[in-house]
C-alpha cells in the first residue's frame, strides 16, 4: 500500500495555515503555520491533545471557523489544486458534502433531532447530486445498509433519537457518504463511543475506504485508533505540526520528545506489574501567551539554551519522509523506542 | 470466593433496580432498570480491583452502591466485617469515614465557590476530627501528598486545570484516612500525558499509604495497568473476574474475549497481528434484558442453551471467576 501511495495525485495541500482567536483575553495562538499535504486515498491520522489546534485547523479546511472571533491569518488550502480559503460561502457549501464530507464527536448534536434519518440523508442525495425523492430514499436507504445498520430500509423513517450512539454515529458517516466525498474528516468520532462500538466503527471505515477510494483525516487524542488506521501521522502540540511521518516512524523511530511522551504515557500490554508510567511532567502551554521558542520546552528534558530562542523548524530525519521539529531531534532516542514499541 | 482474612470489602448478590414509572398523575411502576442485577465480589486490603465494562453495565452504580450512596435493592455488603446495609445513619457517618470516593469529572465535583483549603477540609469538618491549626496543617500535609504547591489553600478551582483539580479531588478523599476509594472513571476527561500523572500518583498513595482501590473505568488498557485483579461487566452482571494479566491473556467469556481485542494497541505492529472480534449490535436495554444468558443477542458462540439458562457464575479454575456455559471449553 505505501508504494502505490507515492504514485498517488496529492488532494490536499496546506501551505503555513495560520488561524488566530482574537478575543477579549488575547489572541489565542491556535495553529500556527501547518503545512503538510494529503493524497488521494490516504489515511491520516492527527494527533494531540485538547488544544492542540487539530480541530481547529480541520475546521479551518472547512471554512467553518467562526468569525469573529475566528480568523485564517495566514496560509493556503490546496484541495485538488484550488485554495479554499479563496472561497465564498456558496462555493464552499457546494465543496462541502460533495468533495469534502466531516463527521463530528458528537453524533446526537450534528443530527437534527426534529427531522427522520432518512430526511436528512436525502437532503444531501437532492442538493449534491440532484435526486428526486424517490431516488434519493433508495439509495439513502443502501448507504445505511453499506453503514452497517439492520433493516436499513425500514429505519429511514426513524427520529435520530431512536437510533443508538454506535448507530447515530454510523448515519453520520452515511450522510457523509451520500456525496461520493475525496475526502472524510472524521474529528474524533468514536471517542464518545464504547471500545466494542468504536472496533465497528474503525472496521467500518478501513472497508469504506478499500471499497471507495475516498481519503480520510481522522482526528483524535487516541494513539492506539493512530496505529491501528493511520497510514500517516501529524502530532500536534501548540498548533505546531511537531512531528509527522509514516506510522511505523511515529511509533517505532520517534524522533520528537513529545510523541516520545505521548506513547510513555501509555500502559504497555506486555508491562511487568508495579510499573510505572513515564508521564510528560507540566501542563500543555497557555495559547494566548506561548513562549518565544519552542512550546514544549518546558515540559521537554532534552531542552537546550536554542530551545529556548526559537521555534524549530519541521525538518526531514533520517527516515524517508519523517519530519520532525525539533532542535535536538538527533539525540532523542528513548528507551522507550529502542524497545518493543 | 472464602472470606479469608485479608479481605476488606465483600460483596454478595447486590442488585439495585431504578424503578420506571408512567403517568402523569398516578404514577404506575412499569418496570426496572435493572443497573446491578446481582453480582458478588470481594475486594482484598491493598488491592486495586478494576471494573470494566461499557456505558450502562452498571460499573458506577456497583461503585455507590457499595458506599451505600444508593441504597440497594437486595444483597449484602459488608466492610471488614460490618454489614454496610444494616447499619443507622449514625453507625453509617462512622463506616463512611473509612471510605471515599474520586469522581469522573473534575469541573462537577468542586465547588465552585468555595477555596481548595475549603474543599479539602470539608470532611475534617464534618466528621469533626480536627479544627484550627491541626485542619490548616493536615490540609498543607495532604497538598503536598498529591504534589501541589501548599500555597494553593487560597485559590479557588477556576484556577486549576483538570489534572490539578483531580488532585484536589484526591486530596479531599484522602483527608480522613480511608481505607477503600472507590475511584469512578478518575482519568476519562483528562488528556493523555496528565492521565499518567494521576495514574502514578494514585499509585504512589496506594502504596504509602496502603489503600485499596475499586476502580471504576472504560478504559482498558489503563485499568490493566493499575489493578491487581480485574472484573468484566456486561448488562448489570460480573461476567468474568480475575488476575489482571489472567483475563488479559486468557479470557474464557465470549464478551471479555471481544472486548480485550477491541482495544487499541498503540503499536502498527502489534495491531496488524492482532486478530479482532467485531461484536454485532449494541448493548441491549438493561430494562428488559435477553432471557437466558444476557450476552446471546451479540455472542458468536451462543448456542440454544444460552438462550433458555443463565450461566452460573463460577470458579472455572483457581481465581478465575467466569459467567458462561461453555467457559470451561475456552480453558
Amino acid at each position: 500500500m505505501i508504494n502505490s501511495m507515492d504514485q498517488a495525485e496529492v488532494l490536499l495541500e496546506i501551505k503555513d495555515l495560520t488561524t488566530r482567536f482574537y478575543t477579549e483575553e488575547g489572541v489565542v495562538y491556535a495553529v500556527n503555520g501547518v503545512s503538510y499535504t494529503l493524497k488521494e486515498g490516504e489515511i491520516l491520522g492527527v494527533v494531540g491533545e485538547s488544544g492542540c489546534g487539530k480541530s481547529v485547523h480541520a475546521l479551518s479546511i472547512m471554512g467553518l471557523i467562526p468569525s469573529p472571533p475566528g480568523k485564517i491569518d495566514k496560509g493556503e488550502v490546496l484541495f485538488d489544486g484550488r485554495d479554499l480559503l479563496k472561497f465564498n460561502q456558496s462555493e464552499l457549501r457546494d465543496i462541502r458534502g460533495s468533495q469534502v464530507a466531516m463527521v463530528f464527536q458528537d453524533p446526537m448534536t450534528s443530527l437534527n433531532p426534529v427531522y427522520t434519518v432518512g430526511f436528512q440523508i436525502t437532503e444531501v442525495l437532492s442538493i449534491h447530486k440532484g435526486m428526486n425523492d424517490k431516488e434519493a430514499r433508495g439509495v439513502a436507504g443502501e448507504l445505511l445498509d453499506k453503514v452497517g445498520i439492520p433493516g436499513a430500509h425500514d429505519r429511514l423513517d426513524d427520529y435520530p433519537h431512536q437510533f443508538s450512539g454506535g448507530m447515530r454515529q454510523r448515519a453520520m458517516i452515511a450522510m457523509a457518504l451520500a456525496g461520493d466525498p475525496k475526502l472524510l474528516i472524521a474529528d474524533e468520532p468514536t471517542t464518545a463511543l464504547d471500545v466494542t462500538i468504536q472496533a465497528q466503527i474503525i472496521d467500518l471505515v478501513k472497508r469504506l475506504q478499500e471499497n471507495l477510494g475516498m481519503a480520510v483525516m481522522w482526528i483524535t487524542h487516541d494513539l492506539g485508533v493512530v496505529a491501528e488506521l493511520a497510514q500517516n501521522v501529524n502530532v500536534m502540540y501548540a498548533g505546531y505540526i511537531v512531528e509527522r511521518g509514516s506510522v511505523r516512524d511515529i511509533f517505532k523511530a520517534t524522533r520528537h520528545p513529545y510523541t516520545l511522551g505521548l506513547i510513555g504515557s501509555l500502559p504497555r500490554l506486555d508491562e511487568a506489574p508495579g510499573t510505572e508510567l513515564v508521564a510528560i511532567p507540566g501542563l500543555p502551554p497557555d495559547l494566548v501567551d506561548l513562549p518565544k521558542g519552542c512550546p514544549f520546552v518546558p515540559r521537554c528534558m532534552y531542552a537546550v539554551e536554542q530551545c529556548l530562542e526559537e521555534m524549530p523548524p519541521l525538518e526531514q530525519t533520517d527516515g524517508k519522509d519523517h519530519t520532525v521539529a525539533c532542535w535536538r531531534w538527533e539525540h532523542v532516542v528513548g528507551e522507550v523506542t529502542a524497545d518493543v514499541r | 470466593m472464602s472470606a479469608d482474612n485479608g479481605t476488606l470489602v465483600q460483596v454478595r448478590d447486590l442488585k439495585k433496580y431504578f424503578p420506571i414509572h408512567k403517568g402523569a398523575l398516578i404514577q404506575r411502576h412499569v418496570g426496572d432498570i435493572k443497573a446491578v442485577d446481582g453480582v458478588s465480589f470481594d475486594i482484598i486490603k491493598g488491592e486495586t480491583l478494576g471494573l470494566v465494562g461499557e456505558t450502562g453495565s452498571g460499573k458506577t452504580t456497583i461503585g455507590r452502591t457499595v458506599l451505600r450512596l444508593y441504597e440497594p435493592t437486595e444483597g449484602k455488603v459488608t466492610l471488614d466485617g460490618t454489614d454496610v446495609f444494616s447499619l443507622n445513619p449514625k453507625e453509617l457517618s462512622q463506616i463512611r469515614r473509612r471510605t471515599a470516593m474520586i469522581f469522573q469529572d473534575p469541573y462537577a465535583s468542586l465547588n465552585p465557590r468555595h477555596t481548595i483549603g475549603t474543599i479539602i477540609a470539608e470532611p475534617l469538618e464534618i466528621h469533626k476530627v480536627a479544627k484550627g491549626k491541626e485542619k490548616e496543617e493536615r490540609v498543607t500535609e495532604l497538598l503536598q501528598m498529591v504534589g501541589l504547591n501548599q500555597f494553593y489553600v487560597n485559590r479557588y478551582p477556576f484556577e486549576f486545570s483538570g489534572g490539578q483539580r483531580q488532585r484536589i479531588g484526591i486530596a479531599r478523599a484522602l483527608a480522613l484516612h480511608p481505607d477503600l476509594i472507590v475511584c469512578d472513571e478518575p482519568i476519562s476527561s483528562l488528556d493523555v500525558s496528565i492521565q499518567a500523572q494521576v495514574v502514578n500518583l494514585l499509585e504512589k498513595l496506594q502504596k504509602q499509604l496502603g489503600l485499596t482501590y475499586l476502580f471504576i473505568a472504560h478504559d482498558l488498557s489503563m485499568v490493566r495497568h493499575i489493578s491487581d485483579r480485574m472484573a468484566v461487566m456486561y448488562l448489570g452482571k460480573i461476567v468474568e473476574l480475575a488476575d489482571r494479566d489472567e483475563i488479559y491473556l486468557r479470557p474464557v467469556h465470549p464478551y471479555t474475549q471481544a472486548l480485550m481485542s477491541a482495544v487499541p494497541v498503540p503499536d502498527p505492529d502489534l495491531a496488524e497481528q492482532r486478530q479482532k472480534i467485531i461484536l454485532e449490535g449494541d448493548l441491549p436495554s438493561p430494562a428488559n434484558p435477553p432471557k437466558g444468558c444476557n450476552f446471546n443477542t451479540r455472542c458468536p458462540f451462543a448456542k440454544e442453551i444460552c438462550i433458555e439458562e443463565e450461566p452460573e457464575y463460577r470458579e472455572v479454575k483457581a481465581e478465575h471467576f467466569a459467567a458462561c456455559h461453555f467457559a470451561e471449553d475456552f480453558l
